[in-house]
């Protein structure tokens, strides 16, 4: 009897009805959306941060003092150690192999150089451009373009194991130079494949492969110093401990946390006889900018929420209020306040579960677009969500409903019937 | 009488009223605060950004100083949107013959633009210097002053703290600008810049400073300018798609709402036709009773949703929200238009069913 009252509810009710489960499935699906997207979007801008460059830097451990303004260097290039080239491939080998988004290793060499003119001194910067490495079983590319996203070539990137070198702009202009160009390194002549732009001290350098560099300096496998560009959780005191006084268990668990000081730890074990460190510039700022931006989301989300749980309540409560003759009815024929109010329990979690589903699909959809538009990648849903989702549907669909169903259950049913509500 | 009938309508059913009002006060809120947030969030971003430090950078050409009066320059086409710091660099001597780089600086403004830099002690008397992590361990590993040399000129110094960037910075020592200049007699060469203002601004900067220091390169930090655009344009647009879609429900949620309260009111509807009141006059009366109503809740909604972007922008940023006045027209115009559609669209419907069969309860 109760689930044909239920049935003939929905039946004969097709527009009330259709009007409530859109307005729930409305207000899931933007709840959906938003908790989507605020879960996520600290991923997604620790990744757009990462255009700032490189966090982290690793130097020999032994070395002497940089002699260096305005990127510019004045140390003899005899002087200080280096770093093994081979050893690079061992950071896809650490904990956090999958938070290093790239690495560049950088030679900085200090050579004579002719263009068209008579010769000058530049510094020759030896790097990855996208080079491919082997770790293990494990293949991937690296280099300045992804290290350093805000370096511009005209003309074309040189191969990594070519002879073909990067110009600086200012140098190009200096030197009358340009894309195709031959130029005159050391003595040796090497083509210019493009120009490099980066409103740094790169524009007055000419840049070339490291093989090259090594070659030139005499010096094969030495790396200067390597940058690494690795996504990073924000610092906070635990963060800022010394692992060398910690317990084994406290040790572990800072070990395992994406730190900029934890992953600098692991780049000294996996390179030997290196010094790494946090590029404060870039590294500590990170952490402030995307606490804002996700703090920022969590506010909205939480806006976001309040006004689907509103609106939900409201056509609830509407789609109640207009059915007093209906009560008045039921009433009136013997059924008692609780087997009206269960009847219109009933239907409200029917409406609830059935416009829950439908809207967290469609903010699946939601987010995947929003992702997809504003990201460029995926936003991805924990399947975990949907009967979170369901659960808040449900209950703020229940509390919409109480207060309507109170009232409609007390009216006195001669009053309601004669429509005098 | 036309006015005597609204104000009786909404007294004498307060609490259908009122639910619709406060129906429509949430829904102006929640607009106003998503806008001014939206509008307010790019300022408040750009404040977090300049702790990345200076974006525009003054070098004077072929490794001259700059002119004398490049600080007083500076600082009047900047008019206070920014912080100019100048930086003097030479290569000087250590007591056994090493090469460091000593760069003078005003100290108290570094602290102001470098905020990542990890300073143990700022130095505060003359004679002290703020010394770089790596340069400490060569120059006076014990803390112990030190003597430094240039050109033949000896200078005594007292390590006040260290300095530790991760970068260049730790390589060198550090000293006010004074005690650099009696020292080497070297004027700065370069000035870093952190200006406030969009990507437009700043490019303008840089050409007003090109003009008024010919005798410099002025250029900007592309690593700085670049990223910050790219975070902040998607930060943005991922607030506006959010902000679009809450105004959206909020708008549905008070559109339902304004139509079941009309709907409610049929008899109401009935009678007046039925004692001879033409449909436009009916129309008229609804239309004039939605905006009032939107009218009076986009007022009070402004005034809530001001103050729930000051406290998100309070508990986020640590700074008020400003308030936009320019939001209102908008909250105001859209809440009308919504409180129009809702009492319109259920009129359109009444319209055709003869008062009668309302009046029988049909």
């Amino acid at each position: 009897m109760f689930l044909r009252l239920v049935y003939e509810s929905f039946r004969r009710q097709k527009r009330r009805k259709l009007l409530a489960g859109v307005a729930i499935t409305l207000g899931v699906g933007v709840a959906t959306a938003m908790i989507a997207v605020a879960t996520d979007i600290g991923d997604k801008i620790n990744r757009e941060l990462r255009s700032y460059g490189a966090n982290l830097v690793v130097t020999p451990q032994e070395d002497t003092l940089d002699v260096e303004i305005g990127g510019v260097n004045l140390k003899p290039p005899s002087d200080g150690a280096y770093l093994n080239e081979a050893d690079l491939p061992k950071i896809k080998g650490m904990y956090w192999r999958n938070n290093i988004l790239g690495f560049a290793p950088m030679l900085p060499a200090n050579v004579s150089a002719r263009g068209a003119g008579n010769s000058i001194n530049v510094t020759l910067l030896g790097t990855y451009f996208s080079k491919s490495l082997t770790f293990g079983a494990q293949s991937f590319v690296t280099g300045v373009r992804s290290t350093h996203p805000w370096w511009k070539v005209n003309g074309a990137w040189p191969d990594d194991n070519s002879q073909d070198v990067l110009l600086g702009e200012k140098l190009g202009l200096k030197l009358g130079s340009q894309v195709g160009d031959q130029i005159e390194i050391a003595g040796q002549p090497h083509r210019i494949s493009g120009i490099l732009s980066t409103g740094g001290a790169e524009d007055d350098q000419i840049i070339g492969p490291l093989s090259l560099t090594q070659q030139i300096l005499g010096k094969p496998g030495a790396v200067r110093r390597i940058y690494v560009s690795a996504l990073t959780k924000p610092e906070d005191a635990f963060a800022r401990r010394d692992p060398k006084t910690m317990s084994g268990k406290t040790y572990d668990r800072w070990y395992c946390s994406p730190y900029a000081q934890s992953i600098a730890y692991q780049l000294q074990e996996a390179i030997p006889h290196s010094h790494a460190e946090q590029i404060r510039q870039v590294a500590q700022n990170e952490g402030t900018v995307l606490s804002r931006i996700e703090g920022l989301m969590m506010l909205v989300t939480l806006a976001a929420l309040l006004a689907s749980a509103l609106a939900v309540s409201a056509a609830m409560a509407t789609s109640i209020f207009e059915r007093r003759g209906e009560v008045g009815l039921m009433k009136a024929l013997g059924a008692g306040s609780l087997s009206v109010a269960a009847l219109f329990f009933a239907e409200a979690t029917l409406l609830a579960l059935v416009g829950g589903a439908v809207g967290f699909a469609g903010g699946t959809l939601l987010a995947r677009e929003i992702g997809r538009s504003i990201f460029n990648s995926q936003i991805t849903i924990q399947p975990v969500l949907l009967p979170v989702i369901l659960a808040i549907a449900v209950i703020v669909t229940f509390a919409g409903s109480a207060a309507a169903i109170r009232r409609a259950v007390k009216f006195d049913p001669v009053y309601a019937l004669r429509g005098e509500a | 009488m036309f006015l005597r009938m609204l104000i009786r309508a909404a007294v004498l059913r307060r609490g259908r009223a009122l639910s619709a009002l406060l129906a429509m006060v949430v829904a102006a809120a929640v607009a106003t605060a998503m806008l001014n947030l939206y509008v307010d969030v790019q300022a408040k971003l750009r404040k977090e950004f300049r702790n990345y430090g200076a974006n525009v950078v003054v070098v004077a050409k072929d490794g001259q100083a700059l002119p004398a009066d490049a600080m007083q320059t500076v600082q009047t086409v900047l008019s206070g949107r920014g912080l100019a710091v100048p930086f003097a660099y030479v290569v000087a001597r250590t007591a056994d013959g090493q090469s460091v780089v000593v760069a003078g600086t005003d100290l108290e403004k570094v602290r102001q633009l470098d905020r990542w830099w990890s300073v143990t002690s700022w130095p505060s008397m003359p004679g002290e210097a703020l010394i770089g992590v790596r340069a400490m361990s060569v120059l006076s590993p014990q803390g112990k002053p030190f003597d430094l040399n240039f050109q033949g000129h000896a200078i005594h110094l007292k390590p006040a703290g260290t300095l530790q960037t991760g970068a260049a910075e730790d390589s060198r020592v550090y000293l006010s600008l004074t005690d650099f200049e009696t020292w080497t007699g070297i004027q700065p060469s370069t000035m870093e810049i952190a200006a406030t203002g969009s990507r437009e601004e700043i490019n303008a900067l840089v050409a007003n400073l090109g003009r008024a220091l010919p005798a410099a390169e002025v250029r900007p930090v592309r690593q700085i300018m670049e990223a910050e655009a790219r975070v902040l344009g998607k930060t943005r647009s991922t607030l506006l798609a959010a902000a679009v879609l809450i105004i959206l429900t909020a708008a549905l949620c008070v559109l339902s709402t304004l139509m079941g309260w009309v709907l409610d009111r049929r008899h109401d509807f009935a009678i007046m036709k039925a004692l001879g009141a033409s449909e436009r006059l009916i129309g008229a009366f609804f239309a004039a009773e939605a905006a009032m109503l939107g009218a009076v809740g986009a007022v009070l909604g402004f005034a809530i949703g001001v103050g729930v972007a000051a406290w998100i922008g309070r508990a986020n940023f640590h700074a008020p929200v400003v308030p936009r006045f320019s939001v209102l027209p908008f909250v105001l115009f859209g809440s009308v238009l919504v409180a129009l559609i809702a009492a319109v669209a259920p009129i359109s419907l009444l319209r055709r069913v003869q008062p009668a069969m309302i009046l029988r309860g049909e």
